[in-house]
């Protein structure tokens, strides 16, 4: 049997009131994938990728992680929402999210943020947690900044550490929703170097990124989305050196 | 200890009453606050019916009418329940209502309507991203509530916590009126049989002023420790 996908998105779809930000938008990964989601802002780019941790619930298709298809159901109003709270907090375990703003715990020094969910969430014993969290803190070259809070760093830094409480989880698959973006551009290089690192160790990965450069040497797979539609997908030679629609070569002309 | 006439003993134990009656009103007061807070909160029509309905009455109603209310028909209520059960079950249950608890349950209810308040801009002041960081871990509810949110709300609620308290102490004298011998019934006896309202008043305010003075510099450690992790703008 084919080793299983590690995620599945079919046809989704997003309404925001009267607004269609997503107009069915599929996507299939094998294990060790890395996707870049690339296009301009208002794409719906960060928007499907924050419906497949359900922190927006698509209004319509299925994701499914693992072989598991998260179930739903609709509320009073019609409107649809998952079935059972339980499925969805243990999905989103499977799937650890880096945001653009860090979001680590603000009252917690950084090792704290790192064993918080492993600990809490998967059940494992804090010694072990700490371990865990030592190593990565290693890999990603903080550890000497563990006992740190977060207001206490770079951005950089930050981002690093918020890299290390996702792999701290162990995930299926790691989210990534602009995590360069928010960074100076001193301190871009640092993360994309530890992504790069985490892609080559085989981590199966979903980028959103202004990146393009991450996305064409980094990525197996690459999604350019236009108002809520991909316009263009495949592999980064594919999307980059022969980009089939308009408004993709539009997106990669040289601006000045 | 001044010997004030003989009355500084029982002046010094109506300071300790007075303790006890402020610290277990603010008990009440931060447990009414914080589901009063978290109801309003929660988009349930019902919830925030309630809440609203609870912060809205305490906030019009002057604090002695409660009092006087709470002492004297919560005897009433306490009757008649006591009655019903006796009658209809032969279940003998009776408590006195004392001075001592319908002062905390008035003054824990109405500070729990101002704690509501402060918890409710302190919550609504915690970023939405510490949240979607604690979902998108697979946090429960609960355990979003517990870790994330109490923490990082308080750290905004602390000043106006420690206004209330402030205020709450000073309530709580209003408890003599239904003959708590807090420190300002004894004075005030004391001062009457002595005729010497001096005497007996000043220390009472000193008192006071000692308790909230300490209060306030505890409660600037606390924000300080609260706020670890926090770099401020100079």
């Amino acid at each position: 049997m084919a080793e299983q996908a590690p995620l599945i998105c079919k046809d989704i779809h997003k309404t925001f009131n009267q607004l269609e930000v997503l107009k069915g938008i599929s996507l299939e990964t094998r294990k060790g994938d890395v996707v870049s989601l690339i296009g301009s802002s208002g794409s719906g780019k960060s928007t499907f990728l924050r419906c497949i941790n359900l922190l927006e619930t698509p209004t319509s298709g299925d994701i499914i992680v693992h072989g598991d298809p998260i179930r739903f159901t609709n509320n009073r109003k019609g409107e649809r929402i998952p079935a059972d709270d339980r499925q969805v907090e243990h999905i989103r375990a499977k799937l650890s999210m880096v945001f653009q703003g860090f979001n680590l715990w603000s009252h917690m020094t950084v090792l704290e943020n790192i064993i918080e969910a492993p600990i809490h969430v998967l059940g494992v014993p804090k010694k072990e947690a700490i371990e865990r969290a030592e190593a990565y803190l290693q890999k990603v070259g903080i550890y000497e900044r563990k006992d740190y809070y977060p207001a206490q760093m770079s951005g950089g830094q930050q981002q690093r550490a918020a890299i290390a409480r996702a792999l701290a989880m162990e995930p299926e698959v790691m989210l990534f929703d602009e995590p360069t973006s928010a960074l100076d551009p001193e301190l871009v290089g640092e993360v994309l170097k530890v992504m790069q690192g985490l892609a080559e160790e085989g981590r199966t990965m979903i980028v959103v990124t202004h990146e393009m450069a991450f996305a064409r040497d980094v990525s197996t797979q690459v999604l350019f989305l236009h108002q809520g539609v991909i316009e263009e997908q495949g592999t980064p030679d594919k999307v980059f050196d022969h980009p089939e629609s308009e408004r993709m070569k539009q997106f990669l002309a040289p601006k000045f | 200890m001044l010997d004030l006439k003989g009355y500084g003993p029982s002046l010094l134990e109506g300071a300790i009453v007075t303790i006890e009656l402020a610290l277990f009103s603010l008990l009440l007061a931060v447990l009414l606050g914080l589901v009063g807070a978290s109801s309003k909160l929660s988009g349930n029509r019902f919830l925030v019916g309630a809440a609203t309905a609870y912060t809205t009455l305490i906030r019009g109603v002057p604090d002695l009418v409660m009092m006087l209310l709470f002492y004297y028909g919560g005897q009433v209520l306490v009757n008649t329940l006591s009655d019903y059960l006796y009658y209809e079950y032969d279940l003998d249950i009776f408590f006195q209502f004392d001075p001592f608890i319908s002062g905390v349950l008035t003054v824990g209810l109405i500070f729990g309507a101002y704690m509501t308040e402060t918890f409710r801009g302190a919550f609504l002041a915690v970023d939405i991203g510490q949240i979607e960081a604690a979902k998108a871990y697979g946090f429960t509810r609960w355990h979003t509530f517990r870790r994330v949110m109490i923490p990082q709300m308080l750290r905004h609620a602390l000043p106006g916590i420690g206004n209330n308290w402030q205020v709450l102490l000073k309530t709580t004298a209003l408890a003599s009126i239904i003959g708590l011998t807090d420190m300002v019934r004894v004075a005030e006896e004391a001062a009457k049989a002595e005729r010497s309202p001096f005497m007996f008043f000043i220390p009472v305010a000193f008192v006071y002023l000692a308790l909230t003075a300490g209060s306030e510099l505890f409660i600037k450690w606390l924000d300080k420790r609260a706020n670890v992790g926090v770099v401020h703008g100079d």
